[in-house]
């Protein structure tokens, strides 16, 4: 018979609507409306998962996100997403789910063996025991456990859908939908101010979709939430979000929500987000996040079949599930007493209902009495038999000593317990709110408001439907209120029915049985015991947050929101101290588990982060040009023709660049256009070098140094007028630059009349180097004169270039003459394809970083952030020419005068020739002295840069050594792993030493 | 559209097909403008509006439009304006020659942005996938103009009218500014 | 994601377009040359690091470009005031005490 375990009639599930969906591959019937737990219930389905350490058999215990056992993986498109909770997957037709954590069957597990050697495995088991020897943690013990441990499998495949993000404002966020979060969104929102509602279920409602014994207004309460929902979809002002988990509640009333989009759909439109993230920035926050019920901790209390007693009336209620034919409930609160009424109102059988007081509401008995249920007050559950589901309790009776007596055992199939009321202050303890202990209500609610938010209903620790739903009018007005200051009347609904439940227990309950044979759970997912709890306070573990790593326990998905008061009522036992003494842990983001694909959002694949591309990009693919990546940038790192490889097309294009002509792409150097009358003097206090006599026309290498007197950045700068210089950065440094430029100027010499503008992406720029550059450029270049006598090394001028404005720099970066054009970006394709096409007249190349890199270094010119590290001085780097001698100060001008700074052993940049021309050092080699020293020497430098040098035909490498300039001539050894290389220290200049190439 | 702001300036690329074209939101490149830096002291800004041809507004996210001009509040002391192509050049001797020797700094930033013009009932809706501003009509109403962030990128933003806003962006973070729009808008066409 | 008001755009902002500058009112000596090794090393390197209420430079970095200060209880993250670059230095105790602290 097709579910077996669905009532005749009622809940919320469309029983015209049939769907069919598989779990571990076995075919099963469900209805729309049903979660993935309600459907295998329906089944008679309660086994779903193997517990974490013991692999123990586990079923649903609850009907929400707190659920701790039900962990299953979802596929879809031929991948899986792992550890949903079957409590919140919606039941779509062909639903896959399979369940977890267990090998080679969920019936039969050989991982269960773990339980009957369970004595092994203490709480603080894995720290005990792979102490020693430390050897074997690499090789044995860490990748056993890897294979052990975890749940579920991680995808393998790249996720196949895309996330989606949305920044919103409002005034009012209310999270959760239950009669309070209802009643304060609709009284929020009858004032006008913006509200948004969400909740983590499909359907708004919270309690009130199971409630049937008690109504508002006079209607069924789901009628009520009908009704409500109508009249706040009707308004403009009013974002209903189902489905979303507010997950994470951050400073300055920033929320952020998951609200799950294609879950639920059997074929969701490609074209939908999986998933979007909320980032909600609210004036006012209500949390209506409710209260779940604890489990009783008592011996096998974790057999499939012991379900919360308020998630056997929701399955019952809500979805149509009798969770068994025999039902025994469990409890130390009134509220399972109705569970208990509903389902012998649904023709179940109530084995009995075992009441932990002596004397339980004298109403309730009454009803009790009415229906013909059994009532054991003042007993216990003392354990329970069955395998894969429960088959009975055993049940003890307090004793006045305090001992409990054997009760007996009463047959059931399903067993729903109640320990009480735990009320949900996950959000408002991660507003940095710190909850208070409520004596009377036996639980901690939330204390002062940090942010600006209120907690309602059930959250803080109030119950009964009709003050819910008074304190969720009088906090969504009150929250309207602070966030606009406006106000509105509106009726309040009434319900009759739906009482407070009184009554509850904390801890782990007494018993008769054998307390080192028995396992009595309190944290399901971690497979904490009360005994590990005791345990663990034995050894030591005084704080309540040391328990909690030592044995885990709360650091489940469910953040311990089922586990925690009851463990902490156990260490408080064990501790001797009350409760409040030992304190909780800390809720914190997210709520629930939140997936991977959420947080990534739009930033992966093409849209990781923005990909610059300069002009000359179409240009260098048709040209079969290779790309790296220098910071967001795409530039072209070299040009391979007929198949060469990286080292042959370098080779060749820096030949060719020395012998004929080269072009580079030079656009992503960082620009700056430094105006006003202060210019000069402006540069003059950030540049090490001189600027106030720099002629106009004229350019000069400056150096940037920090306040410490360390190089950070360089470039040429170029006076275009009095008052107006183009200053070049290098490309990654271009923002640092502008910032730090910024921050002097606005907050150090306010009273200077000068401003930077960035000017990166107004240019694009190639550069034209080689004995030919000059005969290249000529025939495009108007209004400028090119002669060496006008235009000599290290100038600028303005001109055209095809006819649109240009500025020709002659400058050099490869030791050869010189020329960098700038033309306005809408030019640059038409500047690069015109130059590219000149270059071939004269037997020229295109060539790309590298070659840069190789020709630069050819000439000792520094590359900031590859040859210096952040701790060069210019004297360290060789370039005490850079400074202005005779500035009273620069940035970095002070820095340098200290004395750690001038003192001998600094590293200074050199050259290094290895002895064999043919071998290359690697880069970030060490320099030592010795040729082959001992373990535990220091070395006397290491290399920043190291190629193979065409021009020379050998290697060659730049270093950072020691006193080096001092050691000019000498042998120094670079040891790697194959044996130790002699080099001989060089100065840096390997080419063309009397730089006679640059200004012809 | 007659309505929008600098409607005779801000102009739909003719050469350019739309990078977006759904009923309820559509994205079209802005045709090339002359865009000029402007740095000054309080003492020069009516000078300075009077040889650029608007005035340049000293309340913070203004933008100040008149004839094929608008002058956009970028910070205290800058401003961006906004002209057609051809008058670059004549604009900037203009203003040159009018500010004389008050101390000013006046920059071509013509190519160094992009414009995109983003319209229609969902513009602030897609604009809200990557920009946490809210853009309600009474927290940014129509003229407001402000830098901020798209997703990763640094962009402008100016709203032209109540479902029109302008969105500039450094040429080389365009393709994606407007690749991650075109991306968010698509759930848009699922009915 | 703090929230963030500018004195200069007038309007409260998200983080992202901030950059935070360190502590507020460390002053470059304005001759350099004149301090002692001990005054530049304070200058260089000695920051507060309180835990509680100090001021700090914030730069609008992704908006009107301007450098600010705020005083803001580290612990809380709550701003206690915004002020422009240049204006003296509040009296942080007094701020302290107004905000309950």
């Amino acid at each position: 018979m097709s579910q077996p375990f669905r009532t005749e009639k009622g809940g919320r599930i469309d029983r015209n609507e049939q769907l069919t969906f598989t779990f571990d591959g076995e075919q099963m019937q469900g209805h729309k409306g049903d979660t993935l737990a309600s459907a295998l219930l329906a089944n008679g389905v309660h086994l779903v998962g193997r517990s974490f350490k013991y692999h123990r058999p586990r079923g649903i215990i609850s009907s929400g996100s707190e659920e701790p056992n039900a962990l299953v993986g979802i596929y879809r498109n031929g991948d899986q997403t792992p550890n949903l909770r079957a409590t919140q997957v919606e039941l779509y037709q062909g639903l896959e789910a399979i369940s977890q954590n267990r090998f080679p069957s969920l019936g039969f597990d050989i991982g269960a063996i773990n339980d009957l050697m369970s004595p092994l495995f203490p709480a603080g088991f894995y720290y005990k025991t792979f102490m020693w020897p430390k050897s074997f943690w690499d090789r044995v013990y860490e990748p056993v456990i890897r294979a052990a441990a975890g749940l579920g499998k991680p995808p393998k495949k790249p996720d196949h859908d895309f996330y989606g993000n949305l920044y919103a404002h409002c005034d009012v966020l209310v999270a959760g939908s239950g009669p309070s979060g209802l009643a304060a969104a609709l009284a929020a929102a009858e004032t006008g101010a913006k509200v948004i509602l969400c909740d983590e279920q499909a359907e708004f409602g919270g309690s009130l979709l199971s409630e049937n014994s008690a109504s508002v207004d006079g209607k069924e309460p789901a009628d009520w939430v009908a009704v409500t929902l109508a009249r706040l979809g009707a308004m403009d002002n009013v974002t209903l979000l189902p489905r979303t988990t507010a997950f994470g509640y951050f400073a300055h009333n920033y929320v952020a929500l998951a609200e799950r989009i294609t879950d639920h759909i059997a074929n969701p439109d490609p074209k939908l987000p999986r998933e979007r993230l909320w980032q909600v920035r609210a004036k006012e926050v209500v949390i209506a996040a409710g209260a779940i019920e604890r489990p009783l901790v008592f011996p096998e209390n974790d057999r499939p079949g012991i379900l919360l007693a308020d998630a056997g009336r929701t399955y019952l209620n809500r979805y149509g599930v009798k969770v068994g034919h025999k039902v025994l409930v469990a409890t130390a609160s009134d509220s399972a007493w109705q569970a208990a009424f509903d389902m012998a109102d649904h023709g179940v059988e109530v084995a009995a209902i075992v009441d932990l007081r002596e004397t339980p509401p004298k109403n309730l008995m009454a009803i009790a009495e009415a229906r013909g249920i059994r009532v054991e007050a003042g007993c216990v559950v003392t354990g329970t038999l069955g395998r894969k589901r429960v088959k009975a309790a055993l049940l003890g009776r307090l004793m006045t000593s305090g001992q409990v007596a054997s009760g007996g055992q009463v047959e059931c199939d399903a067993l729903l317990m109640s320990g009480g009321w735990t009320p949900t202050v996950s959000l408002y303890s991660q507003s940095r709110g710190k909850v208070v202990w409520d004596g009377d209500k036996g639980a901690f609610v939330p204390g002062k408001s940090v942010q600006h938010e209120r907690s309602t209903g059930a959250s803080k620790g109030l119950y009964g439907l009709q003050a819910t739903l008074e304190d969720g009018y009088a906090a969504g007005e009150n929250a309207a209120k602070a966030a606009t200051g406006k106000s509105a009347k509106i009726a309040y609904s009434t319900a009759t029915g739906g009482e407070a439940s009184n009554g509850g227990t904390l801890g782990a309950l007494p018993h008769d049985r054998n307390a080192s044979r028995v396992k009595a759970f309190v944290d399901y997912q971690n497979d904490v015991t009360a005994k590990d709890v005791k345990l663990a306070v034995r050894e030591g573990m005084h704080s309540i947050e040391h328990i909690k790593r030592y044995t885990t326990t709360g650091m489940a998905t469910d953040q311990g929101r089922l586990s925690n008061m009851n463990a902490l009522k156990i260490a408080s036992g064990a501790l001797d101290r009350p409760l409040t003494d030992v304190g909780l842990t800390t809720f914190r983001q997210p709520f629930t588990p939140t997936t991977f694909g959420l947080f990534a959002g739009v930033s992966r694949g093409d849209f990781f982060d923005p990909v610059r591309k300069t002009p000359s990009h179409d240009w260098v693919v048709e040209n079969g040009g290779v790309f790296e990546d220098v910071g967001q940038w795409k530039r072209t790192w070299y040009f391979p023709k007929n198949g060469e490889d990286m080292h042959a097309a370098v080779a060749r294009e820096c030949k060719i660049a020395r012998e004929s002509v080269g072009l580079f792409d030079a656009s992503t150097l960082g620009k700056i256009e430094v105006v006003g009358p202060d210019a000069a003097e402006f540069l003059e206090r950030m540049y090490t070098n001189p600027w106030k006599k720099l002629a106009t026309g004229r350019c000069r290498y400056g150096l940037l140094l920090n306040d410490a007197g360390f190089i950070t950045d360089d470039g040429v700068i170029g006076r275009l007028a009095e008052g107006r210089f183009h200053v070049t950065t290098t490309t990654g440094g271009a923002p640092s630059v502008f910032a730090r430029m910024e921050d002097y100027l606005q907050t150090e010499w306010p009273d200077l009349d000068v401003w930077i503008t960035s000017t990166t992406e107004q240019y694009a720029v190639a550069a034209v180097q080689g004995p030919k550059a000059r005969e290249v450029i000529a025939p495009f270049i108007e209004g400028i004169d090119l002669s060496a006598e006008n235009l000599p090394h290290m100038s600028v001028r303005e001109g055209t270039f095809c006819g649109v404005p240009c500025r020709l720099f002659r400058i050099s970066f490869t030791g050869e003459l010189g020329f960098e054009i700038n033309v306005s970006r809408r030019h640059g394709k038409m500047m690069w394809e015109t130059l590219a096409k000149e270059i071939e007249k004269h037997s020229g190349t295109a060539y790309g970083t590298e070659t840069m890199h190789v020709l630069r270094a050819e000439k000792g010119y520094i590359i900031v952030g590859q040859d210096t590290d952040g701790t060069v001085t210019p004297q360290d780097a060789g370039m005490t020419w850079a400074i202005g001698k005779k500035k009273l100060d620069f940035v970095g001008k002070r820095g340098l005068e200290r004395p750690d700074l001038k003192a001998d052993g600094r590293p200074q940049f050199v050259g290094l020739l290895t002895t064999d021309p043919k071998v290359k050092l690697e880069e970030g080699a060490q320099v030592t002295v010795a040729e082959n020293p001992a373990t535990g020497t220091s070395a006397e430098g290491h290399v920043t840069s190291s190629y193979y040098s065409p021009a020379l035909d050998r290697t060659i490498a730049l270093a950072m050594v020691k006193n080096g300039q001092a050691l000019e001539g000498k042998t120094l050894y670079v040891p790697m792993p194959e044996g130790s290389i002699p080099v001989e220290v060089t100065g840096t200049v390997f080419y063309d030493k009397e730089g006679a190439r640059i200004n012809v | 559209m007659s309505e929008l702001l600098a409607n005779d300036l801000i102009t739909p690329d003719a050469g350019e097909s739309p990078l977006l074209s759904l009923s309820e939101v559509s994205i079209l490149k802005a045709a090339p403008l002359t865009r000029l830096s402007l740095r000054a002291r309080d003492a020069s800004l009516k000078d300075a509006g009077k040889a650029f041809g608007a005035a340049l507004p000293v309340n913070p996210l203004l933008a100040e439009t008149s004839k094929k001009r608008a002058a956009l509040w970028m910070g205290p002391d800058e401003w961006t304006l906004l002209a057609p192509e051809e008058d670059c050049q004549a604009l900037f001797t203009a203003i040159e020659e009018k500010l004389g020797d008050q101390p000013h700094s006046l920059v071509d930033i013509s190519d160094r942005s992009e414009a995109i013009i983003v319209s229609g009932e969902k513009a602030s809706w897609l604009l809200n996938t990557g920009i946490f501003i809210d853009f309600s009509i009474e927290s940014f109403p129509v003229g407001t103009v402000t830098r901020t962030v798209f997703h990763k990128s640094p962009v402008m933003v100016w709203r032209t009218g109540t479902d029109t806003f302008v969105v500039e962006a450094w040429v080389s973070f365009m393709e994606y500014v407007t690749g991650l729009l075109v991306q968010s808008a698509q759930e848009l066409e699922v009915a | 994601m703090l929230l963030i008001y500018c004195p200069y755009c007038d309007v409260e902002r998200a983080e992202t377009e901030f950059h935070c500058g360190g502590e507020a009112h460390i002053a470059r000596p304005s001759d350099p040359s004149q301090t002692s090794e001990e005054e530049w090393v304070e200058f260089l390197y000695m920051r507060s690091n309180t835990k509680g209420v100090a001021a700090e430079r914030w730069r609008h970095i992704h908006g009107c470009g301007r450098f600010f200060n705020a005083v803001r209880d580290t612990v809380s993250d709550k701003f206690l005031k915004f002020y422009k670059a240049g204006e003296t230095m509040p009296d942080l105790e007094k701020i302290s005490k107004e905000a309950g602290k």
